[in-house]
């Protein structure tokens, strides 16, 4: 009990924390298996991160160091609501840079930084069942799993491509885990699946109001569903990151004015800053609105 | 545009701070107190308490001060700080034949012993807006009637019960585990104590559409109200040092006993079925709908095909909690830029695709003419 707080460290009692931690084992004990697990009420809305905080609460110590993001920024502020959260309930360090970070809270993003085996990412995960929306009852996508019966799946992406001539999956596209169980990666870019991929960091999903847990254990295969003739491809942009000149990372299309003018910058905010400290320079760098260049735009 | 979503921890201090002051409104009002709230706004905050899923009416009229009037916001308050509470043990059973009965209301028969009680109720007021009140006028004194010894109320279907007339509500077995879906995850099937505490916690407004559309022939279960009873019961508990019942208090609860069509066999003569409401507080509304939507999700026991949605445990268990249902609708309201960026993306690349087979087309016209 912390007495500054009147509560728990981070919130949740032991015993639901060693409830959590449990459901966390098995997870990691069974690659992309959703584990059930009696998630808690927690004091913000299901739908805002309840999944990821309890898993959060119940993995994070006192010598930890938090990073919370929220579409690749520190700065949004469903991740600010939360990193005060443990500030307030742990009192843990915080940190915006991915490198000092050990425990990475995120919602649809995967840092562009190579994560290392001394660090966890914590995804948000609103729907964790990934043939939920082809096929709506429990009861029966349990079964589904359990079977390893994937063919629904490769139907949808089957008639995507007949419809549309692509896979009209653009996030939260589906993975396969060790060979076995097919995950939805929580809504990540389909660009940021291969980081996912033998990642030497621990990864948790938390699903608050679904109450499920997930993991992909360090250094395991996870493969983006696909066919040999439709291989699994990423999203690409045609200009680099306009404040820091990064190619060959996800970008935000941010815009300017009503006349069709825009800009696209990273959409890990730590990422851009780092690079634009080592004196990258993108070619709106100074001109930008601080709103979007932060304080390091100005310089 | 997202960008003013990136407000950063000022912004969001800032605009809880003027919540706060929208919330107290013009300061030459005076404030209105949770005292006031929770006995004058009773019925407001007895939802809160339901779907708060929390007997304490002080916190609930303190929840919904805080949320501005807004109801679920309030439950979900009281939700958050139930979560912290530690849990003990379960009570006995409540005795609702042993409820001070204020209201006690039988659609099935003319009489029946302990009789008819009105109580407090709309039923039968005129729904004209009484200007009086806006006055401030204050209401002439209840009538009162010679206190009545505190007997046992015996409950509708326990009379029809009697003649077997109804299906006997089979008594759970003695120390089977009751399930508690806030300790552990609903799995279905789920059974009907599960059931019964999801619906209780439920949404009204889910309910009595659900309830509703049952009587338009959604999953029709041909309803009679066997009786609506509202009052205090007394809640007991057995704590394991002791090895006796020891009362903790009082609850005021709705209890709604639906009888419904009737069921038979070769084996079994035909018997009516029940469906079951108890809620805390009055709600009719609430305890009614819980009966009728109860009775429906039996389809499966009773050997009914399942066919309306309130038949369909799933779906209904699943969506009828408005804390649950409330946050992820509204976090929507998240950014969700870098999703729809992915969507941008290949929509733009299909349509670029299209319109290049478009003039593919009109080349080859041209070509052929």
């Amino acid at each position: 009990m912390s007495a500054a707080t009147g509560y728990s460290f981070a919130y949740l009692d032991e015993q639901t924390k060693r409830m959590i931690r449990r459901a966390i084992l098995k997870a990691i004990a069974v690659p992309g298996y959703q584990v059930p697990f009696a998630s808690r009420e927690m004091p913000m809305p299901y739908g805002w991160g309840t999944g990821g905080v309890q898993v959060t609460a119940s993995i994070i110590g006192p010598d930890d160091v938090l990073k919370v993001i929220d579409q690749g920024s520190d700065d949004t502020t469903n991740a600010v609501s939360i990193r005060k959260f443990f500030a307030r309930t742990a009192g843990v360090a915080t940190t915006t840079k991915t490198r000092e970070a050990t425990v990475i809270q995120t919602r649809h993003r995967i840092p562009e930084a190579k994560l290392g085996e001394h660090q966890i990412l914590v995804y948000q995960v609103p729907i964790p069942e990934p043939l939920r929306f082809l096929e709506p009852r429990e009861t029966e996508t349990r079964r589904l799993h359990a079977l390893a019966d994937y063919g629904l799946m490769h139907v949808k992406l089957y008639e995507d491509i007949a419809r549309h001539g692509h896979i009209a999956t653009t996030y939260a596209y589906p993975a396969e885990v060790a060979g076995r169980y097919v995950m939805d990666p929580s809504p990540i870019p389909k660009f940021d699946n291969p980081k996912m991929d033998m990642c030497e960091a621990l990864q948790l999903f938390g699903a608050g109001r679904e109450k499920r847990i997930y993991a992909v254990p360090p250094c395991t295969r996870v493969r983006s569903l696909d066919f040999e003739d439709h291989p699994f491809t990423v999203q690409s942009f045609r200009e680099p990151c306009a404040l820091c000149a990064a190619t060959g990372v996800y970008l935000d299309e941010v815009v300017l004015d009503d006349r069709g003018g825009r800009m696209f910058v990273c959409s890990d905010t730590d990422f851009c800053e780092e690079r634009r400290a080592d004196g990258h320079r993108g070619h709106l760098l100074g001109e930008a609105p601080a709103a979007i260049a932060g304080e390091a735009g100005d310089a | 545009m997202y960008v003013a979503v990136k407000g950063g921890e000022k912004a969001i201090d800032n605009a809880h701070r003027l919540l706060a002051h929208a919330r107290r409104g013009p300061a030459d009002l005076p404030e209105v107190a949770p005292a006031q709230i929770a006995a004058q706004l009773t019925l407001g905050v007895d939802r809160v308490m339901a779907e708060g899923s929390l007997y304490d009416r002080d916190l609930a009229a303190l929840a919904v001060k805080q949320a501005r009037g807004d109801l679920v916001e309030a439950a979900f308050l009281v939700r958050a700080f139930r979560t912290t509470l530690p849990r003990f043990g379960h009570s006995l059973p409540v005795d609702t034949t042993r409820m001070g009965v204020e209201r006690r209301v039988s659609a099935t028969f003319r009489d029946l012993p302990g009789g008819q009680v009105l109580g407090p109720t709309f039923d039968y007021t005129h729904r004209l807006i009484d200007f009086r009140l806006a006055a401030g006028a204050e209401p002439p004194a209840p009538a009162e009637a010679p206190a009545t010894p505190d007997e046992p109320m015996p409950r509708v279907t326990d009379l029809l019960d009697g003649e077997a007339l109804i299906e006997r509500e089979a008594p759970g077995e003695e120390g089977a585990p009751i399930g508690d879906l806030t300790r552990e995850p609903l799995d279905f099937p789920a059974d009907r104590d599960l059931r019964l505490q999801a619906l209780a916690r439920g949404d009204e407004g889910f309910l009595l559409a659900l309830a509703y559309s049952t009587q338009r022939g959604y999953g029709r279960t041909h309803p009679f109200v066997g009786e609506v009873r509202f009052g205090e019961v007394a809640v007991e508990f057995v704590p394991e040092e002791l090895g006796f019942a020891v009362p903790l208090g009082r609850v005021a609860v709705t209890e709604c006993q639906m009888v419904n069509q009737f069921k038979g066999s070769a084996q079994v003569p035909p018997q009516f079925t029940r469906g079951y409401g108890l809620v805390f507080g009055q709600s009719e509304r609430k305890a009614m709908s819980m009966a009728l939507v109860d009775r429906a999700l039996r389809a499966r026991e009773f050997g009914e095909e399942v066919v309306a949605p309130a038949q369909d445990e799933e779906f209904v268990l699943a969506h009828a909690d408005n804390v649950q249902a409330t946050g992820f609708v509204e976090h929507l309201k998240l950014p969700h830029y870098v999703d729809f960026q992915a969507e941008l993306e290949l929509v733009r690349r299909m349509r670029a695709e299209h319109a290049a087979r478009g003039s593919e087309a009109v080349g080859m016209r041209e070509a052929a003419e």
